[in-house]
């Protein structure tokens, strides 16, 4: 077992400098709220909010072949958007990073409405300038905090077949978008069979918490585990294992070009709870998420 | 010149102790409030700025306020009112930080001047009558024109630690134990029973 850690970090220690070497800081601009720097390594583009992307890459392209999903998590988040039942017509998303996901999702759901919303303009304009993000009438970008954005269209009545919140990077989370209001909130704006993607966590004590905090506003929910987590609820009750395969059939030759194989996908789908079902539910008067994610 | 000791030595310490739980009040409260506004205004670095500056103003003229109210027949007593005044009037932002809130988002859309309008709502008072325990403390404690400048440097000392005191218990634990009403009714309650305390002693000599 030693021997093996010691190899592990000989390994590493060769392998790092190359791989910093290679790692070209291609853009980087101070927002209000972040930096926010490009990075180029082995022919991929990285979107990352800390220097070297220590952690956590926002938004990642390939940059022989744009059209491919580069980051994993995003084949969860089309096996929630694809898998779940009709294609939606409506897609709100939180959280544009480099853009990848509403990119592909234009290309996929040609008549779809998509509305993004996110907070940073700068990140907006880094996902137009380096990661060939198009807005336009089908697909928006809102430059507003999501929960304003969320409140605002519950107030308008504005109901959406899909909510994605892609909102939280590894080092800081919004707070107020990870309690049981907000949830509810969300919630409202769904249309009568609308789903929710939720891009978060796997790990920490942050995990048991927001796992309960969905269970208490969605109920059961599917929940994707990799290195992330992605969890895919809807109100109207979840499809059955067959329903998912159709699915599956339905859509695996669309989203083959963007590199992700739904049957891969298929079997994450679980609604088993693999957290402690006590923790206490995050909500605006109780919201320590940050201090939880250690 | 001849000291004007106007404080026994026990209304000293809870002077001393007053400023130090006014200057925890005022932070813990300032943090609590970002967090109050976050649902309807988000938690960006304008909705702090929005915050902070009008915590600010309302310490600037509390301080303003304090000063002149010591100059007639200044107590133990009438401090203890101001913290208690802190104090109540930060109850109503118990009831008023939900749909009131919201009515206000939807009325001043920008969320600059919306969660300025709304911290000026909530805690502009409160923050006023804060600012004004400060200097009274100096008027009750300086003894001496020789020690007024060490009475209102440990006077600071003590208000500020408090502060710092505040911001780090707040941020640090008591969001992570307890819900945020929680925390504001137990800081309001110590508040009062401080302000009792202040207003029982025995304090003045004269």
């Amino acid at each position: 077992m030693k021997n093996c850690i010691g190899l592990m970090a000989a390994a590493l220690l060769l392998v790092a400098p190359a791989a910093l070497a290679q790692e070209k800081l291609v853009h980087s601009e101070r927002s209000q709220y972040r930096e926010v720097l490009v990075y180029e390594t082995n022919g991929e583009r990285c979107m990352c909010f800390t220097r070297s992307c220590r952690i956590g890459r926002q938004s990642c392209i390939n940059l022989a072949d744009p059209h491919r999903f580069a980051l994993n998590y995003t084949r969860m988040m089309m096996g929630g958007t694809f898998l779940m039942g009709d294609a939606p017509k409506s897609i709100l998303i939180i959280g544009l990073g480099g853009g990848s996901i509403p990119t592909a999702l234009r290309e996929l759901l040609p008549t779809a409405q998509i509305d993004v919303v996110e907070i940073d303009p700068a990140v907006t304009r880094v996902a137009r300038k380096y990661f060939g993000f198009k807005d336009g009438p089908k697909l928006k970008v809102y430059e507003v905090d999501g929960r304003v954005y969320v409140k605002r269209a519950a107030r308008e009545g504005k109901k959406y077949d899909l909510v994605m919140l892609d909102a939280f990077d590894h080092e800081y989370i919004p707070e107020h978008l990870l309690t049981r209001e907000f949830l509810t909130e969300v919630k409202s704006i769904l249309s009568p069979t609308g789903v929710l993607v939720g891009n978060t966590f796997s790990s920490s004590k942050l995990y048991d918490h927001e796992s309960t905090t969905y269970a208490a506003v969605f109920g059961k929910f599917f929940n994707l585990k990799a290195a992330n987590r992605v969890v895919v609820a809807r109100p109207a009750g979840l499809p059955s294992e067959d329903q998912l395969r159709l699915k599956a059939l339905e859509y695996e030759l669309a989203l083959r070009s963007f590199g992700v194989d739904l049957r891969d996908v298929l079997p994450m789908f679980s609604t088993a709870p693999d957290w402690d079902t006590k923790a206490r539910v995050l909500t605006d008067q109780y919201s320590p998420a940050n201090l939880l994610n250690r | 010149m001849k000291g004007n000791h106007l404080l026994s030595g026990r209304a000293v310490v809870v002077c001393y102790l007053v400023a130090f739980w006014s200057g925890f009040f005022v932070m813990g409260v300032e943090l609590l409030g970002g967090r109050l506004l976050a649902p309807n205004f988000g938690s960006s670095v304008y909705v702090w700025g929005a915050l902070i500056t009008i915590f600010m103003l309302a310490l600037s003229l509390g301080y303003l306020a304090g000063g002149r109210f010591s100059q007639r027949n200044p107590s133990m007593a009438k401090l203890g009112m101001l913290l208690a005044a802190a104090a109540l009037t930060t109850l109503p932002v118990l009831p008023l930080s939900g749909v009131t809130l919201e009515d206000l988002a939807i009325a001043i859309p920008d969320p600059r001047f919306g969660s300025l309008a709304a911290a000026a709502m909530l805690f502009f008072v409160p923050t006023f009558f804060g600012g004004m325990v400060s200097p009274y403390c100096v008027r009750l404690l300086v003894d001496s024109e020789e020690s007024s400048g060490r009475r209102a440097g440990q006077l600071y000392f003590v208000s500020t630690f408090g502060s710092a005191a505040g911001t780090i218990l707040t941020s640090f634990y008591l969001v992570l134990w307890l819900e945020l009403n929680t925390i504001l009714i137990a800081m309001i309650a110590i508040s009062c029973v401080l302000a009792t305390l202040a207003g029982a002693i025995k304090g003045n000599k004269t």
